[in-house]
């Protein structure tokens, strides 16, 4: 027998408010699991859509294929001049450097900012959270012809050479926050035997930072692997291209015809983020609860 | 703040311990040193991609730029332009402002109606919450746009649907009455984030509130209104600012849904869509710097502005 269960029977029952009729209950749930249909719904008819024969894929409004067919991933796949191996493999490497970029240099920024005193620290702090707040509409056409002179167009370094400069700031805030939350004493301990500011960040916050640098890294990630606005804008030979602007080459390029694979692609586009949510969700879900992370 | 004072004081203790023939730079350095070296990667990103390139973004908006010519200064024209001979330009805020007024709205009610049937005993809300959060999640990526693309097609998913129940509905993208509401609806679809933070402010009330008034024989409903509401308001109030920033810069399901036109007829002609468009479409790079600090201003003068009237109506503890 549960604590719940006993404590009802000793206790006398609670108001009401806290509890909820056996119909009401019912009709909640009902409510809910009609609701979350609808959310999963489409998701559900495109990955159905991408294993189904292609006459059938419009035709049927039921998430259950009558066969299952992998031909429209084949097709898919091969189905630009570049294949998306080529696009994944690109996506990749611009997610991992993004992440190791922005775990590093905003880890960096959040152990000066939280736990090191200098001159100056205050205002650069004011100035860091300023930066969240302007729309990268106004950076945005200077630093295209900054990385433009720099020769960086159609390289990846455009989108990956910020990151490892704390560009995203809110990263940098979220891990000050966790940073103030590390019990002092430790650091204080650590100097004492004669640490100093770069062994106290090496040894004692990175390794008990481990859930706040795990929650910027998969967010980092799933950010990156999403963009597509980064890519649109840098990247314009096709054998540079992101699994983003390969969709929409695809979109554009198959208007008339294979539904299948794109649908197909669309799927494997997805897989990554997926996977990630279904196993750090408890992080991302404590992630957005208590900083309010956008998105 | 203080214990932050105080560690730091100890930092800057070692620099005293010093033999005094290093010299006073040297002095200035150990005790100051450590913050910038830690902070030098981020300070060269402030000043080389954002504060350089926003002042560089002002200057360039007061002149006609196509990349290849140098800028050439042109005054306020840009801005005159803007103002009184863009028709698009007034076109793509109508549509923004649109997008913002009908998405936000619908997008916080979906998030509190399913926080509150969440908030208390359900069981399996784990479950719940994860299924309603995962669109958030997806939802920027060019497959969702697709999806969505290919789902409000004239012979597309919903059509279909609506077709079993009689209903000839008409063809959602490429009619410019119906268009903005496809988006809406993508965007509504995507009410997870906010709701996870409804959820945590629910989790803040004292459930002895809701004893004390249903003692006091308060019904469910006045409970909500009475109770609920207003203790949310802060709640309600970040969740709004924040979504109505992000609508504001919306970009991406726009600009795949219309295959990056903007139309029919500029009727999914974002704002950030028509600053893509003049950018690295027409190369009006001046231009599109104008374009940019509009945005920036309407931006900051609506957060001013929800920050102003929030005192009205968002009720703080103390």
């Amino acid at each position: 027998m549960t604590d719940a269960t006993m404590s009802s029977i000793t206790a006398p029952p609670p108001p009401t408010a806290n509890r909820r009729s056996p119909l009401g209950s019912v009709l909640i749930h009902a409510g809910l699991i009609a609701a979350s249909f609808a959310m999963l719904y489409p998701l559900l008819w495109m990955v159905s859509a991408s294993v189904r024969p292609e006459d059938e894929i419009f035709s049927s409004t039921t998430l259950w294929p009558s066969s299952v067919d992998f031909a429209s991933y084949v097709r898919g796949w091969f189905g630009l001049d570049v294949s998306f191996g080529r696009f994944t493999w690109n996506s990749v490497v611009i997610a991992v450097l993004t992440v190791m970029g922005n775990v590093i240099a905003c880890s960096l920024a959040a152990y000066a900012f939280a736990r090191l005193r200098f001159a100056g620290r205050n205002f650069w702090f004011a100035m860091m959270l300023g930066t969240m707040m302007i729309p990268y509409h106004v950076t945005l056409i200077p630093q295209y012809v900054l990385f433009l002179d720099l020769g960086w167009v159609n390289t990846i370094l455009p989108l990956v050479v910020p990151k490892f400069l704390a560009s995203d700031a809110f990263f940098i805030f979220l891990m000050v926050q966790f940073f103030r939350g590390i019990p002092r004493e430790l650091d204080e301990a650590a100097m004492m035997d004669g640490c100093g500011p770069w062994r106290i960040y090496w040894k004692i916050m990175l390794p008990l930072s481990l859930p706040v640098l795990a929650t910027a890294a998969i967010f980092s990630f799933i950010w990156t692997w999403d963009d597509f606005f980064g890519p649109l804008i840098y990247l314009n030979d096709m054998n540079t291209y992101t699994i983003q602007l390969g969709l929409r080459t695809f979109v554009d390029s198959s208007s008339t015809s294979d539904w299948g694979g794109l649908f197909a692609m669309s799927t494997l586009s997805l897989v990554p983020v997926f996977f990630f949510f279904l196993f750090f969700q408890r992080l991302l879900i404590e992630g957005i609860a208590t900083t309010g992370m956008k998105r | 703040m203080a214990a932050v004072q105080d560690s730091a004081v100890a930092v800057g203790a070692g620099a005293r311990g010093r033999p005094a023939g290093q010299g006073r730079f040297a002095a200035i350095w150990t005790r100051h040193g450590a913050g910038y070296m830690f902070l030098l990667p981020w300070l060269v990103g402030f000043f080389g991609l954002t504060l350089g390139p926003a002042v560089a973004s002002l200057y360039l908006s007061f002149t006609s730029f196509d990349l290849i010519r140098s800028p050439e200064w042109v005054g306020t024209a840009n801005y005159v332009r803007i103002a009184t001979a863009d028709p698009k330009f007034a076109a793509s805020l109508k549509v923004t402002f649109l997008y913002v007024v009908l998405s936000v709205p619908f997008k916080l009610a979906f998030a509190l109606l399913v926080a509150i049937l969440l908030d208390r005993g359900v069981k399996g809300l784990t479950v719940y919450r994860a299924i309603f959060y995962l669109p958030s999640l997806l939802g920027g990526s060019v497959a969702i746009a697709v999806l969505w693309r290919q789902l409000f097609a004239g012979d597309g998913l919903i059509n279909s649907l609506l077709a079993q129940f009689g209903i000839e509905g008409p063809s959602w993208i490429s009619h410019p009455d119906y268009s903005i509401w496809t988006l809406v609806v993508l965007s509504v679809w995507q009410f997870g984030s906010p709701m996870i933070i409804f959820l945590a402010g629910l989790r803040q009330i004292p459930t002895d509130m809701y004893e004390a008034a249903s003692l006091d024989g308060a019904s469910k409903f006045r409970q909500f209104y009475k109770i609920t509401l207003p203790l949310l308001t802060p709640v309600i109030f970040f969740n709004a600012v924040v979504q109505t920033i992000e609508a504001f810069k919306a970009f991406t399901p726009a600009f795949i849904i219309s295959g990056g036109t903007g139309g029919p007829i500029n009727s999914t002609l974002f704002y950030t869509l028509y600053l893509y468009q003049e950018a690295f479409g027409n190369f009006r790079m001046g231009y599109a710097s104008a374009l940019a600090w509009i945005l920036v201003l309407i931006i900051g003068l609506f957060t001013a502005f929800s920050f102003l009237t929030s005192r009205y109506w968002v009720h703080y503890d103390d």
